[in-house]
């Protein structure tokens, strides 16, 4: 029988040896997603139906811890993580205006990087420079006193890069 | 048990150890109002609406989930705390459409009523505000996130009675949601329909699909012959939204109120149960014949279904192949009763009232359709019924008492009780006995069975001893096959009802909140079954084969029970489905109604 070897289908081999290590111990659920999206780069939903079905858990559940932590992505990472911070500060200073502004910019919205684009677009809660704010996260790097107009000329230099 | 004593508002009290705050309190007759809370079932701490004071501590808590300790000295009711209460209303109203006027729970809402209690006229907190696509793609629920307080409520019940699982809190910070996964629509879930989730919200977020429309359209054709059918429950709930007590049979004046909407035929759903009392209480003689498989469960609930079909498949095969009520009824009106009518069955339009949300999506299933045409046209819930009654200035209470139609309008008392937990086993229990031994029951009545509890019992019929097991709620039901799965229990005969006490307390039946506490609601729930034993004790034959219109139906028509043409119209078959769509379903369609 010829075997294929395509990249995704030894994926889903990987995928399926990580769950059978799981199935039906408590408290896994965790473990086993940060070891899927190692596998796959980030959780598109035919994975997260995976593990539902065999750790028999409600998809509802593991998509509530994939959505709830930061370090889990339903979209394939883009070149480029922008995170706008949400923090009291930084929302009083307009950031929600900038999130759209940004979203608009990139035709993007939080968690949805579109395929092609290089950017993907989150919010993240107050990251502790709330007197500059406010703030945009590029990678490690804080962007302060963000405005609307500086944005199109950062996102250029971004993609120069 | 240990005894604490505390002071609230300067009351001195003793009360249990493991109480609460807002427990101690409501049985010294002191009022928290509570939004969140659900005794037994949900206390997350969501919504903080039930703040007290405790006095020495810095910030105020929230009494549904504050245990009781010793020498505390709690407020309930000081400025400060009203005021707190009133802000945190007014932090969940910032964040709410204000649709009241056009709302599936108005002037039935509990947030609503909170606004009112506490004088809420501005809403001085500032916030933006989030949107969610509707979904109303089911055929069965319709979920309005806006109007979510995200209480958990939804999500207790559907995890913890049913065992499904659909919601969770979903995203983070400000697009945090109850919903299911992606926040898509239930649709893409193995929802089952049982609608307890729209009983248990305390606002308008969760409500049913609207029939009501489609069948003011069929009332207005003049060119369809438009029957009803009414389910056993509907005769013992309806009355309570026209103020009589819970639980008062009013079949009479429901009847009338139906003629006066301007339906052709009023007829009664019991004798759906009736025949399908005999069709399956053949089968279970057969099954003992041929030696299984057993259990033979129970499949007049559609949800129960769905949820064996999801996920025991590999147990439909027990599952009765007999049809529910409504489709029994619906395949007979379009063949037996055409026929008698002398009425082509393309102009018969049969709109079925039903304690449930689920039985929309039954009469979808494509199979659904023996008679040649779809065997049951719309479904109402008692809500959308009472809704209808009101618009037309019909009340309930101004009616004489008037009689179904023939020949689909005489039911047996064991046809009535079908809308009661238990209440199916012993329908075919009155049948089956009599037929396996051929002696006639002395008393009729087999309260072995009756109970809102898992209950199981063995009931002796000649040589044999029939064990048999009903179950409420699909969580019983799950831990039910699982014991049966490891061998832990055998049983012949099994009912399953997805609802707590059975329709009587459906998904669709009125909403009633005027308590907090799940086994108060599932007692009030449990209380409409006194008023169909009540009709059961009056009624003039009791067993479903004794019923002359059922045995005039075998006569003229069907043959005998389990004959070919019983199990062309009156049988069905199961499928097995997959959890999950892969695919979201797309958002456009969100907006859309389901063509029915
Ligand atoms: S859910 Fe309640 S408060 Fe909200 S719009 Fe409906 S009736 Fe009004
Ligand atoms: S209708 Fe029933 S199964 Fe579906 S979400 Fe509501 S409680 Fe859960
Ligand atoms: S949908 Fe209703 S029951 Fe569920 S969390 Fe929202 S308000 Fe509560
Ligand atoms: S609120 Fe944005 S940095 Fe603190
Ligand atoms: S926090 Fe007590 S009722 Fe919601």
């Amino acid at each position: 029988m010829a075997v294929k070897t395509d990249p995704e289908q030894k994926q889903e081999q990987r995928l399926e040896r990580a769950l059978r290590k799981y199935k039906g111990k408590p408290g896994v659920l965790i473990a086993a997603l940060q070891e899927a999206q190692e596998i796959f780069g980030y959780l598109p939903r035919k994975v997260l139906i995976r593990v539902a079905n065999k750790l028999t858990i409600p998809l509802s559940e593991v998509y509530s811890v994939v959505s709830f932590y930061s370090f889990f992505s339903t979209v394939p990472t883009a070149r480029h993580r922008l995170e706008v911070c949400l923090g009291t500060a930084c929302y009083v200073q307009g950031a929600e205006t900038l999130l759209r502004d940004l979203q608009d910019l990139c035709g993007t919205g939080p968690g949805k990087s579109a395929a092609e684009s290089p950017f993907s677009i989150t919010t993240t809660r107050c990251v502790g420079a709330c007197g500059a704010a406010p703030i945009v996260k590029i990678g490690e790097e804080l962007h302060g006193e963000m405005t609307a107009e500086k944005l199109p000329r950062l996102l250029e230099e971004l993609e120069k890069q | 048990m240990a005894k604490i004593r505390l002071w609230i508002d300067h009351r001195e009290m003793e009360v249990e150890e493991e109480s609460t705050v807002l427990e101690a309190a409501r049985r010294a007759g002191i009022d928290i109002p509570t939004l969140c809370y659900l005794k037994d079932l949900n206390a997350p701490a969501a919504c903080r609406v039930c703040l007290v004071q405790v006095e020495g501590k810095p910030t105020m808590d929230a009494s549904c989930v504050l245990p009781v300790s010793e020498g505390m000295r709690v407020r309930t009711n000081t400025p400060e705390v009203l005021a707190a209460r009133k802000e945190m209303i007014e932090l969940l109203l910032s964040d709410h459409p204000f649709e009241c006027l056009t709302c599936e729970r108005n002037l039935n809402c509990e947030l609503q009523r909170l606004a009112k209690r506490y004088g809420i006229r501005d809403i001085f907190i500032e916030g933006s505000r989030n949107h969610f696509p509707i979904d109303d793609l089911s055929p069965s629920v319709v979920r309005e996130p806006d109007k979510c307080i995200r209480c958990r409520r939804c999500l207790a019940i559907c995890e913890y009675y049913q065992a499904v699982g659909i919601y969770r809190m979903v995203e983070r910070s400000f697009n945090a949601i109850v919903g299911p996964a992606y926040n898509g629509s239930l649709m893409e879930t193995p929802c089952i329909y049982c609608g307890q989730c729209i009983t248990v919200c305390p606002t308008g977020a969760l409500h049913e699909q609207d029939s009501t429309a489609r069948v003011w359209e069929a009332l207005r054709d003049p060119h369809l012959h438009v029957v009803v059918q009414t389910a056993p429950s509907i005769r013992s709930s309806i009355g309570e939204e026209f103020g009589y007590p819970v639980g008062t049979p009013v079949a009479g004046q429901m009847i009338a109120a139906l003629r006066r909407l301007g339906f052709d035929r009023v007829f009664d759903d019991c004798f759906g149960a009736d025949v399908t009392v005999m069709e399956e209480a053949t089968e279970l003689i057969e099954r003992l014949e041929r030696g299984g498989p057993f259990p033979q469960f129970t499949s007049c609930c559609p949800s129960w279904v769905r949820f064996c079909e999801l996920f025991y498949p590999e147990y439909t095969k027990n599952l009765s192949e007999v049809k529910s009520p409504q489709q029994i009824f619906g395949a007979l009106a379009k063949t037996y009763y055409a026929r008698e009518a002398g009425i082509d069955p393309a102009r018969i339009f049969v709109v079925s009232i039903m304690p449930c949300v689920s039985k929309k999506y039954e009469l979808l299933r494509p199979e659904m359709s023996d008679s040649g045409y779809r065997d049951v046209d719309a479904e109402l819930t008692t809500r959308e019924f009472a809704q209808m009654l009101f618009q037309a200035g019909i009340d309930l209470r101004k009616l004489p008492e008037e009689e179904f139609d023939d020949p689909l309008g005489s039911a047996s008392g064991a046809g009535i009780i079908f809308g009661s937990t238990g209440g199916v086993m012993e329908a075919a229990l009155r049948t089956a006995y009599e037929w396996v031994t051929g002696e006639e029951l002395k008393d009729v009545e087999f309260p072995q069975v009756r109970s809102d509890k898992y209950k199981d019992a063995e009931i002796e019929m000649g040589d044999l001893r029939l064990k048999v097991a009903v179950a409420r709620g699909t969580g019983e039901a799950r831990r039910l096959i699982e014991a049966l799965k490891k061998g832990q229990k055998e049983y012949h005969f099994v009912e399953v009802m997805a609802c707590p006490a059975g329709c009587v307390g459906g998904g669709g039946q009125p909403i009633y909140i005027e308590t907090d506490d799940w086994n108060e609601q599932v007692a009030h729930r449990s209380r409409r079954s006194g008023g169909l034993y009540r009709l059961d004790r009056q009624a003039e034959h009791r067993r479903s084969h004794k019923n002359p219109a059922v045995i005039k139906l075998y006569r003229d028509f069907l043959g005998r029970p389990g004959s070919e043409k019983a199990h062309r119209l009156l049988h069905t078959g199961y499928l097995s489905r997959r959890l999950y769509s892969p695919e979201p379903l797309p958002k456009k369609e969100h907006k859309q109604k389901v063509p029915l």
